[in-house]
């Protein structure tokens, strides 16, 4: 039967073509994540930034002389949604993940779920020298050191000299909310604060109740139903006051519902700008904004800044950390490689260079001394003396639970009840963490 | 009241003498051969929809953390129990029975207006009215969502300033800032983007109705309203119930703009919202796969319902009968 041997044969032929095409294409896969010929690539996922983190990939490749190739990809802008795809992809054990740019607040919950390559001893000790003791704090779970801190973000209160003079207010020395509110209202100014129902709202809250002297979580613990909230405490209750007599004061314009820090910022270089707390990037937007016409140069030189304001007189502030910090998978096929590279990429260098040309702050404080870093940042010794007074968010693996709790109840500020809210927040938030409720 | 339809066609229009039905080989063949054509659509179906729901229903019977997997634990209906005894899942089953019942209802009237214009329209401009009133249902829904987000918004959207003429809008409204005006702004973004889709279904239920009842009932000297009532809307009932039925479950599944406009802020959560929040957010499998199977339930009673309830015909919207 000829005919039919040929037909086989061909068919076979065919199998034969579609086995090896997909091999090429496994291989061609395989050849992103190592590959046989040439350095192990290693993938950076990085959240979007003006370009930053790309260059500083290169540079460190550059640097490792044919050792390694660091390849960025772009994670979704919202930090939550970072967390979201990162999470998914670890859970499946996903091994093209070698470096990662993490928020602070989700580094227990990676770090606890076995996510992230333990680091080096020796690691931890040169990544850890001379770094702001908060970054550290955000760095760690447990007692351990997770992550590599690599910038620290945070928020100061920002004001224009010209109404804080006039309100006859002396900013030379710490100031509190309360006087804030007072000079905005004599002045007829906007106070910028973050009100929307996102995790601005939890920063805001939290620099609050530790400022206050208090945290959201009292008594810490990996057992969610053993974790005791600290929102009933005195400092609990101080900070929903201050909320609400913010939102309450008539000098948070007509959306403190849906304020993120880009509306506040927007409100801030209008001509109702008064008091704002936000994060150092609202300078080097409002120099682009002049440089783009639409804001005068002498609105820009009228802001000045200073640390976050007191909750009560003589207390001294604990602003909001942020940033970002690497962590290597715990999947990733070259964890040492990887170590050795997050070493590159946090060195001094390059968070100079991180700050001064993406407006990110370092979390190396040497950075802070180095002249072009404070010709850029003028607020540069501001900055670093908040990282220094800093309070990271309630480092728990359940932290989404506790955040979005939070900001269920919370939300919209102007309808916080300094006796009831608290309560509802705490009981909302153990029945979710023992999950007898949605969120 | 008298309603004008043709006549059914079907078996009664078979001669008497037809040959008795029985199973030929040919037949057999034939039945063999749909089965073969069918059949790897069935089983791609069977893969990409009935094994995820039925795993959907698997994990919801567990207690199951993404992060945790280790302490995975079968709770039974415990779920279940969890979500319909929380006020949460009824606010969320209000908002998005609202957000259907508002938006399904404007559709049908524009979508009807729009299928008569389209219908009605001259040969020549018809094409280019067919593909003006498609466009917001070719736009993406995140980025519709995105656009109606920025035309409101107080700091970067035109509708203050533009409409500031109307009562109760001036330059200090916040849209997002309330329950009430953040369904509006959700519903007209919805709206704006699938009466398309309605408008289409309908133009083809208006193509259906057969010329000769309209003439026959001009020539009875019918007007336009009678003839709407009489002859066009009992003809494509069939047509307007699917439309109905397919938006209405589309309408249900809302996500998109709620997401983008408020991230469920002021208690516009919908119930897909709500599993997104427990699966993806919270990482609980268990409980979010529980509200997902939930969600299908409720969309499986409202086809039901539509189908035993209106007798919604789907064959015969498609013309097979």
């Amino acid at each position: 039967m000829p005919s039919a041997t040929k037909h086989t044969g061909r068919s076979r032929a065919r199998l034969v073509g579609m086995a090896a095409s997909a091999v090429v294409a496994a291989s061609g896969l395989a050849a992103c994540g190592s590959g046989d010929s040439g350095p192990p690539v290693l993938n950076w996922y990085i959240n979007p930034d003006s370009g930053g983190q790309a260059e500083i990939a290169s540079r460190c490749t550059d640097a490792a002389e044919g050792r390694y190739t660091i390849a960025t990809s772009v994670l979704p802008r919202e930090a939550s949604a970072q967390r979201e795809q990162l999470v998914r992809r670890l859970a499946a054990n996903d091994s093209s993940i070698d470096i990662m740019s993490l928020d602070p607040p989700f580094i227990p919950e990676f770090a606890q779920a076995g996510f992230l390559a333990p680091v080096p001893e020796d690691v931890a000790g040169r990544v850890t020298e001379d770094v702001v003791e908060s970054a550290v704090e955000g760095s760690t779970w447990d007692g351990e050191l997770v992550t590599v801190p690599f910038w620290a973000n945070t928020q100061l209160l920002w004001y224009r000299q010209s109404v804080a003079e006039a309100a006859g207010l002396d900013m030379s020395q710490p100031v509190t909310w309360d006087q804030i509110i007072q000079a905005a209202q004599d002045q007829d100014v906007l106070i910028g604060v973050q009100g929307i129902r996102a995790e601005a709202l939890t920063v805001w809250f939290n620099a609050l109740i530790e400022s206050a002297g208090g945290s959201i979580i009292a008594e810490n613990s990996t057992d969610p139903e053993q974790i005791q909230l600290g929102l009933t405490s005195e400092a609990g209750v101080r900070a929903a006051e201050v909320m609400r007599a913010i939102s309450d004061s008539g000098q948070v314009g007509p959306a403190l519902s849906t304020a993120n820090e880009d509306s506040t910022a927007t409100g801030f270089e209008s001509d109702q700008g008064g008091f704002m707390v936000n994060y150092p990037f609202v300078y080097p937007r409002g120099l682009a904004a002049v440089e783009a016409g639409t804001l005068d140069q002498a609105t820009v030189d009228d802001y000045a800044a200073t640390v976050y304001p007191q909750v009560d007189e003589g207390t001294e502030a604990a602003p909001p950390y942020g940033g970002i910090n690497l962590g290597v998978g715990a999947f990733s096929d070259h964890p040492d490689l990887a170590y050795e590279a997050t070493e590159c990429i946090t060195s001094t260098e390059n968070q100079a260079y991180y700050f001064t040309s993406n407006g990110n702050p370092a979390s190396d404080s040497t950075v802070y001394e180095d002249p072009e870093v404070l010709e850029a940042f003028p607020q540069a010794p501001v900055i670093l003396q908040s990282l220094e007074q800093a309070a990271p968010r309630p480092q728990t693996p359940y932290y989404s639970e506790v955040s979005g709790g939070l900001q269920r109840e919370y939300h919209p500020t102007a309808d916080i009840d300094p006796e009831q809210t608290p309560q509802d927040a705490t009981e909302l938030i153990e029945a979710v963490l023992r999950k007898e409720q949605l969120l | 009241m008298s309603t004008t339809t043709l006549p059914p066609t079907g078996k009664r229009t078979e001669p008497v003498s037809s040959p008795e039905r029985h199973t030929s080989d040919r037949a057999r063949a034939e039945r063999k051969l749909g089965w073969l054509l069918a059949g790897p659509a069935l089983a791609v179906m069977l893969l990409v929809t009935a094994y995820p729901i039925a795993q959907a229903f698997y994990d919801s019977l567990f207690d199951y953390r993404l992060t945790d997997p280790q302490n995975r634990s079968f709770t039974g209906l415990n779920n279940y129990v969890v979500i319909l005894t929380d006020p949460l899942w009824w606010t969320a089953i209000g908002v998005t029975a609202l957000i259907t019942v508002i938006t399904v209802a404007v559709e049908l009237v524009l979508g009807f207006a729009l299928a008569l214009v389209m219908n009605k329209a001259l040969r020549s401009i018809r094409p280019v009215l067919r593909a003006a009133i498609l466009i917001p249902y070719a736009v993406i829904t995140v980025v519709s969502a995105f656009a109606w987000q920025f035309a409101f918004d107080i700091n970067t959207g035109f509708v203050n300033s533009w409409f500031a003429w109307l009562p109760g809008v001036d330059p200090t409204t916040d849209w997002f800032g309330s329950f009430g005006s953040s369904l509006l702004v959700i519903c007209l973004a919805e709206i704006w983007k699938t009466t398309p889709f309605i408008s289409l279904l309908l133009l083809a239920g208006l193509a259906q109705v057969p010329e000769v009842l309209q003439e026959a009932a001009k020539v009875d000297g019918a007007t336009w309203w009678q003839r709407m009532r009489r002859v066009t809307l009992p003809n494509m009932k069939a047509a307007i119930m699917v439309a109905l039925l397919f938006r209405t479950l589309d309408a249900f599944r809302v996500f998109d703009s709620i997401f983008i406009m408020t991230a469920g802020a002021n208690s516009t959560e919908s119930v897909s919202f709500l599993a997104y929040r427990q699966t993806i957010s919270r990482l609980e499998i268990g409980l979010g796969s529980a509200v997902s199977v939930l969600l299908f339930v409720v969309v499986v009673l409202i086809a039901f319902s539509f189908i035993k309830g209106f007798k919604v015909d789907l064959a015969q919207a498609r013309g097979e009968r």
